[in-house]
Formats: structure tokens, C-alpha cells, sequence
């Protein structure tokens, strides 16, 4: 099969840069406002969309994407919602790939068949879920594929020799490198790290090696677009639209200028 | 060739022989983790195995029981609380008299010496009530490794005193402010810990919970509390009980209790859920009773959740059993049906508190007391001749501040 995420990374091998991905959270600050953030964002550079399902309890994330989540729970998002979103979206945008990333309870509780059809109906391309290592593929990972849809791994600094192809078997679309041992949100300190890992994987399959965590500024994205071929960035976006709310979460900003300021910067990067 | 079919139908027949080797009791348990904690609980896995078949480990472990944490614990017969009721013989495991007051110390022991193996140097653990922390804090203590506990800061507030002896002992307690700021929160908060630091860290888990293998893990060390019941009532009364209770929160004294007794079918095993302020409210915490499954902390297992699969915070007024999962292991023994799993209401635990205190002179914790409850229901239905043992899992010294305030007393605030 051919994916969106597929041709975008065909098409920007050739361009010879490396893909910037921006993840929002579904419904963060709320509904409206996150599907116009994320209508702008290729238009501000964006060349893959992650979106967040949120979760009550997101385990791997730091305290930014918890109450982004918190947020959007609070204000009525639910994976429906969420999916109707991806809907909105390919009203005007039928090119830009889409992973949905979060926690497995949520797909599991709306029924794992059923999600694949409507996600799939919706026009999402990678699924990306967090909590289900290679030895749970036959919860999702499996049906995915054969619904067309890509299963985006992670790959850590714990991967080593002995786990890569674990990893990498039924791995699709691209392969997502977490720079850090740790949760999201935290600061990427160690670079030399960075290039040794994404080389060793790429010795070891051909699919794109994207790398997130920790990453938040042009600098970075420029040193890590240079060893990679995509550059995840999700904590800093999600702090941006934080940073226009007040502290009982009211818009007192416009969060969607805001984050249309910083994709623009960070696309320079790239 | 007959022999190995009557074994392999034994096999199929039993309920001792789970989880199978990914970590599955059925359709329940398993490893739902993000990849960097894969290689951990692997290397864990591995761990576990090779100190199974080390003689060593056995006695070390053995010793510690005996001379650090006071095993065997004594099976009691509650003589007045029996005539009281007028029904089954009624025996008390009395695990509130180990070391540090609960069963807790029984896994932590264990774990321990686990983490010494593998080489790790720095503990974490979360914790409820404060019983498991106090635990962990006590054995980090005995071997000189620095020590984190998180905990709710909901808990942090009713459970002070626990608070102070995890302090004394020389652990960092971290209150968690994120979610609800209970056992939930913790427990996130502890992963979040060691996926951060996975070098040095071992997370010592202290319910029969969370990914493969530590339901089995902590299953295991809770066992010594059913095999010790076992030759215990032989000796005392030459046969076998008729019924078996134990409370479940996470469920690792009531899974301890149960396992060597899963395969005598003609036993009753009862597993006591906090029902709180009753099911027809959002207050309790009977998962099993009240929940589906789902997906948290490394497993699947019965959760309290809406219909988005978002997890609901339960309500009991023992902060030992308010998490709105259980163990897997409980989970499938439910869907098999060898285990049945009742509510038991706060207000019901807190009469069994006083009931348990006036008779037999024995202050039980509010976890057990649920155990007690469901006791006081059934043995007034049992024939004299029938034996019914209840796990007294903890002492409830811990929790007088709470009943107080039930009662109408704020001692808290008399300090």
C-alpha cells in the first residue's frame, strides 16, 4: 500500500529536506479552535499533522500534554470528536498525512474494528499508540495494516541490537525515534546521541526516521532535520496555545495566530 | 502416553497455570507499556525466572520472612466474634502482625532482593493508604537504597501519619497534584519516574498489578500467605475451610490468600470490592462489579471508565482500596466464575471496624474490614460445622483518624 506519509516523504526526498511534524492535541483549548489550528497548519509549513487522542491517564507525557488533554476532556472532546475532526479537515485538505497518536483504552472502548472503519473513512493515515509495544500487534497494530492504515513504531535509546527488529517488524510509514529516555516536554541535551541512534536505525531499515521529544526550537530542528528525515515537535506548540489561556483555561489570546507565529520559525528550520 | 493426557487435562483444568508466557490470564493482563520500558520488564522477566531456580534467593528471601518480617503470621480462631454470629467457625489470618503492619512487606521483601540482583540502586514505588510505601520505605531502609514514594497529594493529606514514618525511614515522599491526586495519579506518576530513570531504578510495585510480570511477581510472594493457611488449618482443625474472604483494591493480600486454594473446587473463594457510598452512585470502587475492561498501568483488566474508555476516579473510605482497576488475575477469575467478587458499602466496613474491635480486641484496617463485612453477612447463613477464613490483611491503626472523623471525633485536629 501507498499512504499519504508514504509520498510526503517520496516527495521531500527529493526536495532533499526532512519533514516537520507538529502534533496538537484533539480539542485543545477546544473543538472549533484546535480544527482551525490544525486547517493552518500546512499552510504554515506543517508537513505531517500528529494529532493527540486525549486520555485521562497519558502515562508517557509530561505535564503539558496532560492538562492539554485535561482540557479537552473538560470541554466535550471525545475520540468521536475527534474523528469528525479529521472529517472537517479533509474537506479542504486531501494531501497533508494525519497520524492519531494516544493511548490504546480509548480505540479499545470504541471497538478496535470499528475505529479502523471510521478513522479510515475520515482520511487518517498513521496510528501511533503509545502503549502497545510489538509484543500487543494483534490488538491494533495488525488489523491496522490491513486496513490501510500505517503503524508508526517508536524506537528508544533502550532499543538496542536485540530489540531493533522486534521493533521494526510491522513498523510502517515511518519509524519515530524518542530522543530521550523520559516523557514528553523535556529538554534534548545530548545531539551526538542523537545522530549515532537515528544512523544505527537506518542502517537497519528504509523507512524515514523521524525524531521527537525534547525538540522546541529552529536551532533544533535545523541540527536534527540534518540527521533526520522528519523533526517531531509537540510540547512547544502545545505550550504556545497554553500560553494564550488564562488559568482557568479562557482564551485571552489569539491561540491560532500564536501558533502560526512558531510553525512559520520552526519551518525555516527544515 | 495415558499419563501425559491425564496431566495435560489437569493442566487445562487448573486455574493455577496463568498467566501463559505473555503475560495473559485470558483475555486479561499483558504488557501494554511504552517501548522504553519494554527492555526493563523483559530484563525483569528474566531476572525473576533465574532467582526462581537459585536456591539462594530461596533461603535469603526465607530468612527475611521469618526473622525480619515475623512469618509464619498466626491464624486465629475469632472465638467470640463466632458465637456472636452463631454460624461457621470463623479464623482470622492475621497478617496485620508482620512487620510494618500488613502483607506489603511480603512482596517488598522479594522485590527487593530482586532489585539487588539486577543491580539497581534506587527505589520507587507508589502508594495508597501509605501501607505499601511504609513497606518499601522499610525495606529500602533495611539495605541502604535511597527511596522515592509518590503519592496522591489527596493521600498525602488523610494519610499523615503513614507520611511521617515513610520520612523517618529516610524516603522522599512526592505528593502528585496531576488527575484526581490519588493512587492513579500516583502510579502514572511512578512510571513517569522510571521511564525517566531507567539506569538505576527498579519500580517496586506493590499491587498484583500493572505490565507482565509483576502480577505474577507480586502473586508469588503474596502466595506465602495461602500456603501458610493451608497447613495452618489442616493442623488446627485436620481439615480443609469452606469458604475463603479476602478485600480487593489492586488485590494482592486476596490473591495471595486465594492461589493455593484455586484449585480445590469445593472451597468458596470470595473477593470483597469497595462499594463506598453504594453502586448506584459514581462513589465506589468495585471495578469488577460496576466496571469493563479496559486499558491502564500495563494491562487489561476491569476499570472504572466512561464510555470514551476515559478512566473514572472511584470513591472508598479506605484509600487502600480506592483505584479504579484491579489485578488481571482477579479480573479473569471472575470471567471464569471460580472467584465471586461483592461490593461492600464504606459504612458496612466501618461497623466491621468496631464490631472486630470490641470482640476480639483486634483494630483491623479498612481494607480488611470490607473482608470482615462480608463475613458478618454470610456466617450467620453457615452451619457450625463449616470453617470460614477471612484475611485480616492489615492493623488499622492507620485509619483512626479517619473513623474518628466518622464517629464524630477530629483527632487530627486535637494534635
Amino acid at each position: 500500500m501507498t499512504t499519504r506519509i508514504n509520498q510526503t516523504f517520496a516527495a521531500l526526498k527529493t526536495e532533499n529536506r526532512a519533514a516537520l511534524i507538529t502534533y496538537i492535541m484533539a480539542g485543545d483549548p477546544n473543538y472549533g479552535i484546535a480544527l482551525e489550528i490544525m486547517k493552518v497548519l500546512p499552510q504554515m509549513g506543517s508537513d505531517i499533522i500528529e494529532l493527540g487522542i486525549p486520555f485521562s491517564d497519558p502515562m508517557a507525557d509530561g505535564p503539558s500534554i496532560q492538562a492539554a488533554g485535561l482540557r479537552a476532556l473538560g470541554n466535550g472532546q471525545t475520540l468521536q470528536k475527534t474523528i469528525d475532526m479529521l472529517q472537517e479537515f479533509r474537506k479542504n485538505d486531501t494531501t497533508t498525512p494525519v497520524v492519531m497518536m494516544g493511548y490504546y483504552n480509548p480505540i479499545y472502548i470504541y471497538g478496535v474494528e470499528r475505529f479502523l472503519q471510521n478513522a479510515k473513512a475520515a482520511g487518517i493515515d498513521g496510528l501511533l499508540i503509545v502503549d502497545l509495544p510489538p509484543e500487543m500487534d494483534q490488538e491494533l497494530c495488525i488489523p491496522a495494516q490491513q486496513a490501510g492504515i500505517n503503524f508508526i513504531r517508536l524506537a528508544t535509546p533502550t532499543t538496542d541490537d536485540k530489540r531493533l527488529p522486534t521493533v521494526l517488524q510491522n513498523n510502517s510509514g515511518f519509524v519515530y525515534y524518542i530522543s530521550l529516555t523520559g516523557i514528553t516536554g523535556q529538554s534534548l541535551t545530548d545531539m551526538s546521541d542523537v545522530v549515532t541512534s537515528v544512523n544505527h536505525i537506518k542502517a537497519h531499515t528504509t523507512l524515514p526516521v523521524a525524531v521527537g521529544f525534547g525538540i522546541k526550537t529552529r536551532a533544533q530542528v535545523e541540527q536534527i532535520g540534518q540527521v533526520a528525515d522528519g523533526v517531531v515537535v509537540g510540547t512547544a506548540l502545545v505550550n504556545a496555545i497554553t500560553a494564550t489561556l488564562d488559568s482557568e483555561g479562557n482564551i485571552r489570546d489569539d491561540p491560532v495566530k500564536t501558533v502560526c507565529d512558531l510553525v512559520r520559525e520552526l519551518r525555516l528550520g527544515v | 502416553m495415558i499419563d501425559s493426557d491425564a496431566n495435560e487435562r489437569a493442566e487445562l483444568n487448573s486455574y493455577r497455570n496463568r498467566p501463559d508466557k505473555e503475560g495473559m490470564f485470558g483475555i486479561f493482563g499483558g504488557r501494554f507499556v511504552a517501548e522504553t520500558l519494554m527492555p526493563l520488564i523483559l530484563e525483569l522477566e528474566e531476572a525473576y525466572e533465574t532467582a526462581c531456580k537459585d536456591p539462594q534467593f530461596k533461603d535469603e528471601l526465607e530468612k527475611l520472612l521469618t526473622y525480619y518480617a515475623g512469618r509464619p503470621s498466626k491464624l486465629y480462631y475469632a472465638e467470640r466474634l463466632t458465637e456472636y454470629l452463631g454460624g461457621a467457625r470463623i479464623y482470622l489470618k492475621r497478617e496485620d502482625l508482620n512487620h510494618t503492619g500488613s502483607h506489603k512487606i511480603n512482596n517488598c521483601l522479594g522485590q527487593i532482593l530482586l532489585a539487588r540482583r539486577m543491580g539497581r540502586t534506587r527505589i520507587i514505588a507508589e502508594t495508597g493508604a501509605g501501607q505499601h510505601g511504609v513497606a518499601t520505605a522499610t525495606v529500602s531502609a533495611r539495605f541502604g537504597l535511597p527511596c522515592v514514594v509518590y503519592m496522591g497529594a489527596t493521600d498525602v493529606e488523610r494519610q499523615q501519619p503513614n507520611v511521617f514514618r515513610m520520612n523517618l525511614l529516610g524516603a522522599t515522599v512526592r505528593p502528585v497534584t496531576t488527575g484526581n491526586a490519588t493512587l492513579k495519579d500516583a502510579m502514572n506518576e511512578a512510571l513517569r519516574d522510571w521511564v525517566s530513570n531507567i539506569k538505576d531504578t527498579y519500580y517496586l510495585i506493590g499491587t498484583a498489578a500493572g505490565p507482565h510480570p509483576y502480577p505474577k511477581i507480586v502473586r508469588d510472594f503474596q502466595s506465602v500467605i495461602g500456603d501458610e493457611v493451608y497447613s495452618q488449618i489442616l493442623e488446627q482443625e485436620g481439615r480443609l475451610p469452606n469458604m475463603i474472604i479476602a478485600a480487593v483494591g489492586g488485590g494482592s493480600n486476596a490473591i495471595g490468600l486465594f492461589y493455593p486454594f484455586l484449585d480445590n473446587k469445593d472451597i468458596d473463594i470470595v473477593g470483597v470490592e469497595a462499594g463506598g457510598f453504594g453502586l448506584e452512585t459514581l462513589k465506589h470502587c468495585a471495578s469488577m462489579t460496576a466496571g469493563s475492561p479496559g486499558v491502564l498501568h500495563g494491562n487489561r483488566t476491569y476499570l472504572l471508565q466512561n464510555e470514551d474508555g476515559q478512566i473514572r476516579e472511584g470513591h472508598s473510605v479506605s484509600a487502600g482500596l480506592d483505584y479504579p482497576g484491579v489485578g488481571p488475575e482477579h479480573s479473569w477469575l471472575k470471567s471464569t466464575g471460580r472467584v465471586q467478587y461483592v461490593p461492600v458499602l464504606d459504612h458496612e466496613a466501618v461497623e466491621a471496624f468496631q464490631l472486630m474491635t470490641r470482640i476480639e480486641g483486634i483494630i483491623p484496617a479498612l481494607e480488611s474490614s470490607h473482608a470482615i463485612a462480608e463475613a458478618v453477612k454470610r456466617v450467620p447463613k453457615m452451619s457450625r460445622d463449616k470453617i470460614l477464613i477471612v484475611n485480616l490483611s492489615g492493623r488499622g491503626d492507620k485509619d483512626i483518624y479517619t473513623v474518628g472523623k466518622l464517629l464524630g471525633m477530629d483527632m487530627q485536629s486535637a494534635f
